[in-house]
Protein backbone atom coordinates (compact mmCIF):
# COMPACT_ATOMS: atom_id res chain seq x y z
CA UNK A 1 0.00 0.00 0.00
CA UNK A 2 1.52 3.10 -0.84
CA UNK A 3 1.57 6.27 1.39
CA UNK A 4 -1.19 7.76 -0.33
CA UNK A 5 -3.20 4.98 0.38
CA UNK A 6 -2.26 5.06 3.90
CA UNK A 7 -3.73 8.80 3.73
CA UNK A 8 -7.50 7.61 2.75
CA UNK A 9 -10.30 7.17 5.95
CA UNK A 10 -10.71 3.76 6.96
CA UNK A 11 -14.15 3.37 5.06
CA UNK A 12 -12.50 4.42 1.64
CA UNK A 13 -9.58 2.29 2.48
CA UNK A 14 -11.63 -0.66 2.89
CA UNK A 15 -13.70 0.22 -0.29
CA UNK A 16 -10.13 0.30 -2.16
CA UNK A 17 -9.57 -3.05 -0.57
CA UNK A 18 -12.97 -4.66 -1.54
CA UNK A 19 -11.79 -3.99 -5.04
CA UNK A 20 -8.39 -3.31 -5.08
CA UNK A 21 -7.86 -6.40 -3.21
CA UNK A 22 -10.23 -8.63 -5.15
CA UNK A 23 -7.65 -8.57 -8.17
CA UNK A 24 -9.59 -9.33 -10.98
CA UNK A 25 -13.58 -8.76 -11.50
CA UNK A 26 -15.76 -10.39 -14.01
CA UNK A 27 -18.40 -9.22 -16.05
CA UNK A 28 -20.08 -11.32 -17.38
CA UNK A 29 -23.08 -11.41 -19.98
CA UNK A 30 -24.82 -13.49 -21.78
CA UNK A 31 -22.56 -16.18 -20.31
CA UNK A 32 -19.49 -14.40 -21.98
CA UNK A 33 -17.20 -13.50 -19.05
CA UNK A 34 -14.72 -10.14 -19.61
CA UNK A 35 -12.15 -9.63 -16.90
CA UNK A 36 -12.10 -5.98 -15.18
CA UNK A 37 -9.68 -4.75 -13.51
CA UNK A 38 -11.28 -3.25 -10.08
CA UNK A 39 -8.21 -1.52 -9.11
CA UNK A 40 -8.67 0.95 -11.42
CA UNK A 41 -12.04 0.40 -11.40
CA UNK A 42 -11.68 1.88 -7.54
CA UNK A 43 -10.77 5.34 -9.02
CA UNK A 44 -12.41 5.35 -12.03
CA UNK A 45 -16.25 7.12 -11.21
CA UNK A 46 -18.00 5.52 -14.50
CA UNK A 47 -16.56 2.13 -14.05
CA UNK A 48 -17.50 2.00 -10.36
CA UNK A 49 -20.96 3.30 -11.53
CA UNK A 50 -20.80 0.29 -14.03
CA UNK A 51 -20.54 -1.80 -11.23
CA UNK A 52 -22.87 -0.44 -9.01
CA UNK A 53 -23.77 -1.52 -5.76
CA UNK A 54 -23.42 -5.35 -5.18
CA UNK A 55 -26.76 -7.59 -5.36
CA UNK A 56 -25.67 -9.57 -2.77
CA UNK A 57 -22.31 -10.55 -0.96
CA UNK A 58 -21.42 -14.29 -0.37
CA UNK A 59 -19.61 -15.38 3.27
CA UNK A 60 -18.54 -18.91 3.23
CA UNK A 61 -16.93 -21.19 5.54
CA UNK A 62 -16.99 -18.85 8.48
CA UNK A 63 -16.03 -22.53 10.62
CA UNK A 64 -17.14 -20.62 14.37
CA UNK A 65 -15.70 -22.79 16.72
CA UNK A 66 -12.24 -23.44 15.07
CA UNK A 67 -9.33 -22.36 17.36
CA UNK A 68 -6.40 -24.09 16.00
CA UNK A 69 -2.96 -22.79 14.48
CA UNK A 70 -4.30 -21.91 11.41
CA UNK A 71 -6.11 -19.34 12.90
CA UNK A 72 -6.92 -18.86 16.56
CA UNK A 73 -9.27 -16.09 16.10
CA UNK A 74 -12.22 -17.04 13.70
CA UNK A 75 -14.67 -14.60 15.10
CA UNK A 76 -12.13 -11.98 14.73
CA UNK A 77 -11.41 -12.60 11.27
CA UNK A 78 -15.61 -12.99 10.89
CA UNK A 79 -16.02 -9.40 12.29
CA UNK A 80 -13.44 -7.81 10.25
CA UNK A 81 -15.17 -9.60 6.80
CA UNK A 82 -18.47 -8.29 8.05
CA UNK A 83 -16.80 -4.81 8.59
CA UNK A 84 -15.69 -4.99 5.66
CA UNK A 85 -19.22 -5.27 3.99
CA UNK A 86 -20.43 -2.75 6.35
CA UNK A 87 -18.20 -0.33 4.76
CA UNK A 88 -18.85 -0.76 0.81
CA UNK A 89 -20.00 2.10 -0.48
CA UNK A 90 -23.51 0.21 -1.69
CA UNK A 91 -24.81 -1.86 0.87
CA UNK A 92 -25.93 -5.61 -0.48
CA UNK A 93 -29.42 -6.36 -0.89
CA UNK A 94 -29.31 -9.24 0.88
CA UNK A 95 -26.07 -11.62 1.76
CA UNK A 96 -26.15 -15.58 1.48
CA UNK A 97 -23.79 -18.19 3.67
CA UNK A 98 -22.55 -21.29 1.75
CA UNK A 99 -21.96 -23.41 4.64
CA UNK A 100 -20.14 -24.64 7.06
CA UNK A 101 -20.84 -21.54 9.37
CA UNK A 102 -19.79 -23.60 12.66
CA UNK A 103 -16.84 -25.94 12.79
CA UNK A 104 -18.70 -28.39 14.79
CA UNK A 105 -22.06 -28.03 14.43
CA UNK A 106 -22.58 -26.96 18.09
CA UNK A 107 -25.46 -24.95 19.66
CA UNK A 108 -23.24 -22.40 20.98
CA UNK A 109 -21.44 -22.08 17.56
CA UNK A 110 -24.50 -21.53 16.14
CA UNK A 111 -25.52 -18.55 18.81
CA UNK A 112 -22.48 -17.35 18.78
CA UNK A 113 -22.42 -16.68 14.68
CA UNK A 114 -26.02 -15.72 14.32
CA UNK A 115 -25.13 -12.78 16.56
CA UNK A 116 -21.95 -11.61 14.87
CA UNK A 117 -24.01 -11.66 11.67
CA UNK A 118 -27.03 -9.67 13.73
CA UNK A 119 -23.96 -7.06 12.90
CA UNK A 120 -24.53 -6.72 9.26
CA UNK A 121 -25.58 -3.90 8.36
CA UNK A 122 -27.54 -6.00 5.78
CA UNK A 123 -30.62 -7.72 7.21
CA UNK A 124 -31.60 -10.35 4.86
CA UNK A 125 -29.63 -13.82 5.25
CA UNK A 126 -29.91 -17.09 3.14
CA UNK A 127 -28.12 -19.52 4.02
CA UNK A 128 -27.12 -23.72 3.35
CA UNK A 129 -25.20 -25.84 5.12
CA UNK A 130 -21.95 -27.52 4.81
CA UNK A 131 -21.14 -30.80 6.71
CA UNK A 132 -19.37 -29.46 9.37
CA UNK A 133 -23.29 -27.65 10.67
CA UNK A 134 -25.12 -30.82 10.12
CA UNK A 135 -22.54 -33.07 11.97
CA UNK A 136 -24.53 -33.35 15.15
CA UNK A 137 -25.89 -37.09 16.39
CA UNK A 138 -29.28 -35.91 15.36
CA UNK A 139 -28.62 -33.45 12.49
CA UNK A 140 -30.98 -30.61 14.42
CA UNK A 141 -29.22 -28.00 15.54
CA UNK A 142 -28.59 -26.03 11.84
CA UNK A 143 -32.23 -26.52 10.81
CA UNK A 144 -33.75 -25.69 13.86
CA UNK A 145 -32.08 -22.32 13.20
CA UNK A 146 -32.25 -21.99 9.56
CA UNK A 147 -34.71 -24.45 8.39
CA UNK A 148 -37.81 -22.22 8.04
CA UNK A 149 -37.29 -21.28 4.27
CA UNK A 150 -36.94 -24.91 3.24
CA UNK A 151 -39.54 -26.50 5.42
CA UNK A 152 -36.17 -28.29 6.67
CA UNK A 153 -35.36 -29.91 3.58
CA UNK A 154 -32.60 -27.85 3.51
CA UNK A 155 -33.67 -26.36 -0.47
CA UNK A 156 -35.51 -23.49 -1.11
CA UNK A 157 -35.65 -20.46 -3.94
CA UNK A 158 -36.36 -17.14 -4.04
CA UNK A 159 -36.60 -13.76 -6.25
CA UNK A 160 -34.76 -10.63 -5.91
CA UNK A 161 -34.27 -7.96 -8.59
CA UNK A 162 -35.29 -10.17 -10.86
CA UNK A 163 -33.24 -12.90 -10.30
CA UNK A 164 -34.00 -16.37 -9.42
CA UNK A 165 -31.72 -17.47 -6.70
CA UNK A 166 -31.72 -21.31 -5.77
CA UNK A 167 -30.32 -23.02 -2.57
CA UNK A 168 -29.60 -26.44 -2.73
CA UNK A 169 -28.23 -28.63 0.05
CA UNK A 170 -25.87 -31.34 -1.22
CA UNK A 171 -23.74 -32.52 2.31
CA UNK A 172 -26.49 -34.87 3.77
CA UNK A 173 -26.40 -38.53 2.03
CA UNK A 174 -22.49 -38.91 1.11
CA UNK A 175 -21.69 -42.23 -0.44
CA UNK A 176 -19.02 -44.00 0.10
CA UNK A 177 -16.07 -43.24 -1.11
CA UNK A 178 -17.48 -40.00 -2.25
CA UNK A 179 -19.06 -36.80 -3.78
CA UNK A 180 -21.73 -34.87 -2.40
CA UNK A 181 -25.06 -35.64 -3.65
CA UNK A 182 -28.10 -33.55 -4.24
CA UNK A 183 -30.10 -36.76 -4.66
CA UNK A 184 -33.37 -37.49 -6.97
CA UNK A 185 -36.06 -35.88 -4.68
CA UNK A 186 -34.42 -32.85 -4.76
CA UNK A 187 -33.69 -32.51 -8.35
CA UNK A 188 -37.40 -33.35 -9.05
CA UNK A 189 -37.89 -30.26 -7.25
CA UNK A 190 -35.05 -28.33 -9.52
CA UNK A 191 -37.00 -29.56 -12.35
CA UNK A 192 -40.51 -28.13 -11.09
CA UNK A 193 -39.25 -24.96 -9.62
CA UNK A 194 -37.42 -23.75 -12.93
CA UNK A 195 -40.53 -24.90 -14.95
CA UNK A 196 -42.26 -22.35 -16.71
CA UNK A 197 -39.70 -19.78 -15.82
CA UNK A 198 -38.25 -17.74 -18.91
CA UNK A 199 -34.63 -18.16 -20.22
CA UNK A 200 -33.71 -15.29 -19.64
CA UNK A 201 -34.13 -15.14 -15.97
CA UNK A 202 -30.46 -14.86 -14.45
CA UNK A 203 -30.71 -17.79 -12.25
CA UNK A 204 -28.02 -17.56 -9.08
CA UNK A 205 -27.29 -21.09 -7.74
CA UNK A 206 -25.65 -21.46 -4.51
CA UNK A 207 -24.47 -24.88 -2.08
CA UNK A 208 -22.04 -25.66 -0.01
CA UNK A 209 -19.81 -28.33 -2.14
CA UNK A 210 -19.05 -27.57 -5.43
CA UNK A 211 -21.52 -28.37 -8.19
CA UNK A 212 -18.50 -29.46 -10.72
CA UNK A 213 -15.54 -31.92 -9.85
CA UNK A 214 -12.90 -29.92 -8.63
CA UNK A 215 -10.53 -32.98 -6.88
CA UNK A 216 -12.36 -36.17 -6.35
CA UNK A 217 -9.83 -38.05 -4.42
CA UNK A 218 -10.90 -35.20 -1.79
CA UNK A 219 -14.46 -35.70 -2.46
CA UNK A 220 -14.55 -31.66 -3.90
CA UNK A 221 -17.59 -32.37 -6.21
CA UNK A 222 -21.46 -33.52 -6.60
CA UNK A 223 -21.94 -36.79 -8.21
CA UNK A 224 -24.77 -36.11 -9.42
CA UNK A 225 -24.63 -32.78 -10.11
CA UNK A 226 -24.30 -33.18 -14.19
CA UNK A 227 -28.02 -33.35 -13.61
CA UNK A 228 -28.85 -30.28 -11.82
CA UNK A 229 -26.68 -28.51 -14.74
CA UNK A 230 -28.40 -30.48 -17.50
CA UNK A 231 -31.25 -28.24 -16.28
CA UNK A 232 -29.98 -25.14 -15.99
CA UNK A 233 -28.52 -25.21 -19.51
CA UNK A 234 -31.74 -23.28 -21.43
CA UNK A 235 -31.03 -20.33 -19.34
CA UNK A 236 -28.76 -17.32 -20.45
CA UNK A 237 -26.90 -16.63 -17.28
CA UNK A 238 -26.26 -19.04 -14.51
CA UNK A 239 -24.23 -18.39 -11.73
CA UNK A 240 -22.98 -21.05 -9.64
CA UNK A 241 -21.94 -20.14 -6.13
CA UNK A 242 -20.13 -22.85 -3.91
CA UNK A 243 -17.34 -22.42 -0.79
CA UNK A 244 -16.27 -26.22 0.81
CA UNK A 245 -13.11 -25.45 -0.58
CA UNK A 246 -11.81 -22.33 1.06
CA UNK A 247 -9.63 -20.74 -2.01
CA UNK A 248 -11.30 -19.37 -5.17
CA UNK A 249 -11.60 -20.79 -8.29
CA UNK A 250 -13.72 -19.86 -11.32
CA UNK A 251 -14.71 -21.79 -14.50
CA UNK A 252 -17.27 -20.85 -17.30
CA UNK A 253 -19.09 -23.64 -19.44
CA UNK A 254 -21.47 -21.78 -21.95
CA UNK A 255 -23.78 -19.95 -19.81
CA UNK A 256 -22.45 -20.83 -16.52
CA UNK A 257 -20.18 -19.49 -14.16
CA UNK A 258 -18.82 -21.53 -11.13
CA UNK A 259 -17.30 -19.75 -8.79
CA UNK A 260 -16.15 -21.04 -5.28
CA UNK A 261 -15.62 -17.97 -2.33
CA UNK A 262 -12.71 -17.99 0.17
CA UNK A 263 -13.74 -18.50 3.51
CA UNK A 264 -13.20 -16.33 6.07
CA UNK A 265 -11.77 -18.44 9.25
CA UNK A 266 -8.50 -20.40 7.23
CA UNK A 267 -7.15 -21.58 4.13
CA UNK A 268 -6.81 -24.87 2.70
CA UNK A 269 -4.31 -26.25 0.26
CA UNK A 270 -4.56 -26.51 -3.35
CA UNK A 271 -5.88 -29.76 -4.77
CA UNK A 272 -3.77 -32.75 -3.77
CA UNK A 273 -1.13 -30.41 -2.15
CA UNK A 274 -1.51 -32.05 1.06
CA UNK A 275 -2.13 -35.25 2.97
CA UNK A 276 -6.10 -34.26 2.92
CA UNK A 277 -8.22 -31.33 2.87
CA UNK A 278 -7.16 -29.66 6.41
CA UNK A 279 -6.26 -26.12 7.57
CA UNK A 280 -3.61 -24.85 5.91
CA UNK A 281 -1.10 -23.15 8.04
CA UNK A 282 0.54 -19.47 6.89
CA UNK A 283 2.33 -16.98 7.91
CA UNK A 284 0.25 -14.76 10.01
CA UNK A 285 0.93 -11.72 7.97
CA UNK A 286 -0.11 -14.02 4.61
CA UNK A 287 -3.47 -15.14 6.57
CA UNK A 288 -5.78 -11.96 5.70
CA UNK A 289 -5.31 -12.16 1.61
CA UNK A 290 -6.38 -15.89 2.05
CA UNK A 291 -9.79 -15.09 3.54
CA UNK A 292 -12.79 -12.92 2.55
CA UNK A 293 -15.83 -12.49 0.58
CA UNK A 294 -16.97 -12.48 -2.71
CA UNK A 295 -19.36 -9.77 -3.99
CA UNK A 296 -22.25 -10.14 -7.26
CA UNK A 297 -23.29 -7.33 -9.22
CA UNK A 298 -25.99 -6.94 -11.74
CA UNK A 299 -23.61 -5.23 -14.56
CA UNK A 300 -26.02 -5.07 -17.03
CA UNK A 301 -29.76 -5.14 -15.95
CA UNK A 302 -31.02 -8.12 -16.20
CA UNK A 303 -28.82 -10.53 -17.98
CA UNK A 304 -25.75 -10.01 -16.23
CA UNK A 305 -23.95 -10.50 -13.20
CA UNK A 306 -20.62 -9.10 -11.98
CA UNK A 307 -18.42 -11.11 -9.39
CA UNK A 308 -16.06 -9.64 -7.52
CA UNK A 309 -13.68 -11.22 -4.49
CA UNK A 310 -12.41 -9.03 -1.76
CA UNK A 311 -9.50 -10.13 0.75
CA UNK A 312 -9.31 -9.20 4.20
CA UNK A 313 -5.80 -8.26 3.53
CA UNK A 314 -5.27 -4.85 5.54
CA UNK A 315 -8.66 -4.48 6.42
CA UNK B 1 -21.61 -69.48 -19.59
CA UNK B 2 -20.42 -71.55 -16.56
CA UNK B 3 -16.62 -70.96 -17.67
CA UNK B 4 -17.56 -67.48 -17.59
CA UNK B 5 -19.42 -67.82 -14.21
CA UNK B 6 -16.57 -69.91 -12.46
CA UNK B 7 -13.74 -67.23 -14.03
CA UNK B 8 -16.20 -64.24 -12.13
CA UNK B 9 -15.97 -66.00 -8.89
CA UNK B 10 -12.33 -66.75 -9.36
CA UNK B 11 -11.69 -62.95 -9.87
CA UNK B 12 -13.78 -62.14 -6.65
CA UNK B 13 -12.30 -64.30 -4.43
CA UNK B 14 -9.07 -62.70 -5.99
CA UNK B 15 -10.40 -59.58 -4.91
CA UNK B 16 -11.47 -60.62 -1.54
CA UNK B 17 -8.12 -62.27 -0.74
CA UNK B 18 -6.20 -59.10 -1.75
CA UNK B 19 -8.44 -57.17 0.24
CA UNK B 20 -8.12 -59.32 3.38
CA UNK B 21 -4.36 -59.09 2.94
CA UNK B 22 -4.02 -55.13 2.29
CA UNK B 23 -5.97 -54.82 5.69
CA UNK B 24 -4.96 -56.25 8.37
CA UNK B 25 -7.63 -56.95 10.36
CA UNK B 26 -7.14 -55.70 14.25
CA UNK B 27 -7.42 -58.58 16.97
CA UNK B 28 -10.28 -58.03 19.57
CA UNK B 29 -8.56 -57.92 23.23
CA UNK B 30 -9.69 -60.03 25.56
CA UNK B 31 -12.72 -57.32 26.89
CA UNK B 32 -13.90 -57.40 23.14
CA UNK B 33 -13.22 -53.72 22.60
CA UNK B 34 -11.11 -52.29 19.35
CA UNK B 35 -9.65 -49.11 18.54
CA UNK B 36 -9.47 -47.60 15.57
CA UNK B 37 -7.53 -44.37 15.16
CA UNK B 38 -8.73 -41.74 12.56
CA UNK B 39 -5.36 -40.56 11.46
CA UNK B 40 -4.39 -38.48 7.93
CA UNK B 41 -8.25 -38.33 6.98
CA UNK B 42 -8.01 -41.94 7.33
CA UNK B 43 -9.54 -44.91 9.28
CA UNK B 44 -6.90 -47.41 11.05
CA UNK B 45 -7.01 -50.20 10.05
CA UNK B 46 -9.81 -49.56 7.15
CA UNK B 47 -11.26 -52.71 8.11
CA UNK B 48 -12.33 -54.40 11.50
CA UNK B 49 -12.92 -58.17 12.14
CA UNK B 50 -14.60 -58.49 15.49
CA UNK B 51 -17.29 -61.37 17.52
CA UNK B 52 -21.13 -60.39 17.88
CA UNK B 53 -20.92 -58.27 21.11
CA UNK B 54 -17.84 -56.22 20.76
CA UNK B 55 -17.10 -53.06 21.15
CA UNK B 56 -15.15 -50.61 18.59
CA UNK B 57 -13.99 -47.06 19.96
CA UNK B 58 -12.81 -44.51 17.32
CA UNK B 59 -10.22 -41.98 18.49
CA UNK B 60 -9.64 -38.66 16.32
CA UNK B 61 -6.05 -38.35 15.91
CA UNK B 62 -6.37 -35.74 13.70
CA UNK B 63 -6.07 -31.36 13.76
CA UNK B 64 -9.63 -31.68 11.42
CA UNK B 65 -12.63 -33.09 13.37
CA UNK B 66 -14.49 -36.01 11.97
CA UNK B 67 -17.60 -38.08 12.63
CA UNK B 68 -18.15 -41.77 12.46
CA UNK B 69 -21.32 -42.51 10.45
CA UNK B 70 -22.90 -46.26 9.77
CA UNK B 71 -24.48 -47.54 6.36
CA UNK B 72 -26.67 -48.65 7.09
CA UNK B 73 -27.94 -46.05 9.30
CA UNK B 74 -26.97 -47.28 12.87
CA UNK B 75 -25.20 -44.62 14.49
CA UNK B 76 -23.84 -40.87 14.09
CA UNK B 77 -21.42 -40.05 16.36
CA UNK B 78 -21.22 -36.34 16.34
CA UNK B 79 -18.35 -34.11 15.43
CA UNK B 80 -15.09 -35.47 16.91
CA UNK B 81 -12.87 -32.83 17.84
CA UNK B 82 -9.09 -33.97 18.20
CA UNK B 83 -8.87 -36.77 20.68
CA UNK B 84 -12.36 -37.35 21.14
CA UNK B 85 -13.68 -40.52 20.79
CA UNK B 86 -16.84 -42.40 20.13
CA UNK B 87 -17.86 -45.97 20.89
CA UNK B 88 -20.47 -48.26 19.65
CA UNK B 89 -21.63 -51.75 20.46
CA UNK B 90 -21.92 -54.58 17.55
CA UNK B 91 -24.99 -56.80 18.63
CA UNK B 92 -25.27 -58.29 15.14
CA UNK B 93 -23.61 -60.10 12.66
CA UNK B 94 -22.86 -58.51 9.67
CA UNK B 95 -20.95 -56.19 7.48
CA UNK B 96 -21.06 -52.54 8.76
CA UNK B 97 -20.07 -49.66 6.72
CA UNK B 98 -18.93 -46.31 7.91
CA UNK B 99 -17.65 -43.01 6.80
CA UNK B 100 -16.75 -39.73 8.43
CA UNK B 101 -19.48 -37.79 7.33
CA UNK B 102 -17.09 -34.36 6.90
CA UNK B 103 -15.16 -36.02 4.64
CA UNK B 104 -16.99 -39.00 2.68
CA UNK B 105 -14.01 -39.92 1.05
CA UNK B 106 -13.11 -42.00 4.04
CA UNK B 107 -14.40 -45.44 4.74
CA UNK B 108 -14.02 -48.08 6.59
CA UNK B 109 -15.61 -51.69 7.23
CA UNK B 110 -16.33 -53.45 10.33
CA UNK B 111 -16.97 -57.13 9.98
CA UNK B 112 -19.31 -58.92 12.58
CA UNK B 113 -19.29 -62.53 13.11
Amino acid sequence: MTDDQRRLSRRAALRCMAYGGAGTLFALSGGILTPMDLAMAADSKEAAAAVGKPLFVQFSDTHIGFAKDANPDVSGTLSRAIDLVNALPGQPALVIHTGDITHLSRAGEFDLAQQLFSKLRTTELHTTPGEHDVADPTVSEYFSRFGKPSQNRGYYSFDHAGVHFIALINVLNFKAGGLGSLGAQQLDWVAADLKGRSSSTPIVVFAHMPLWTVYEPWGWGTGDADQLLLQLQRFGSVTVLNGHIHQIIQKVEGNVTFHTARSTAYPQPAAGQAAGPGPLKVPVEQLPGMLGVTSVSILKHPRALALSDASLAGA
Amino acid sequence: MRFLNHGLLTAVCLLASWQGMATAPAAPDPSGTVQVEIRNFMFEPRQVKIRSGATVTWINRDDEPHTVVSDPDLFRSGALDTDMSFAFRFDRPGTYHVICSIHPQMSATIVVE
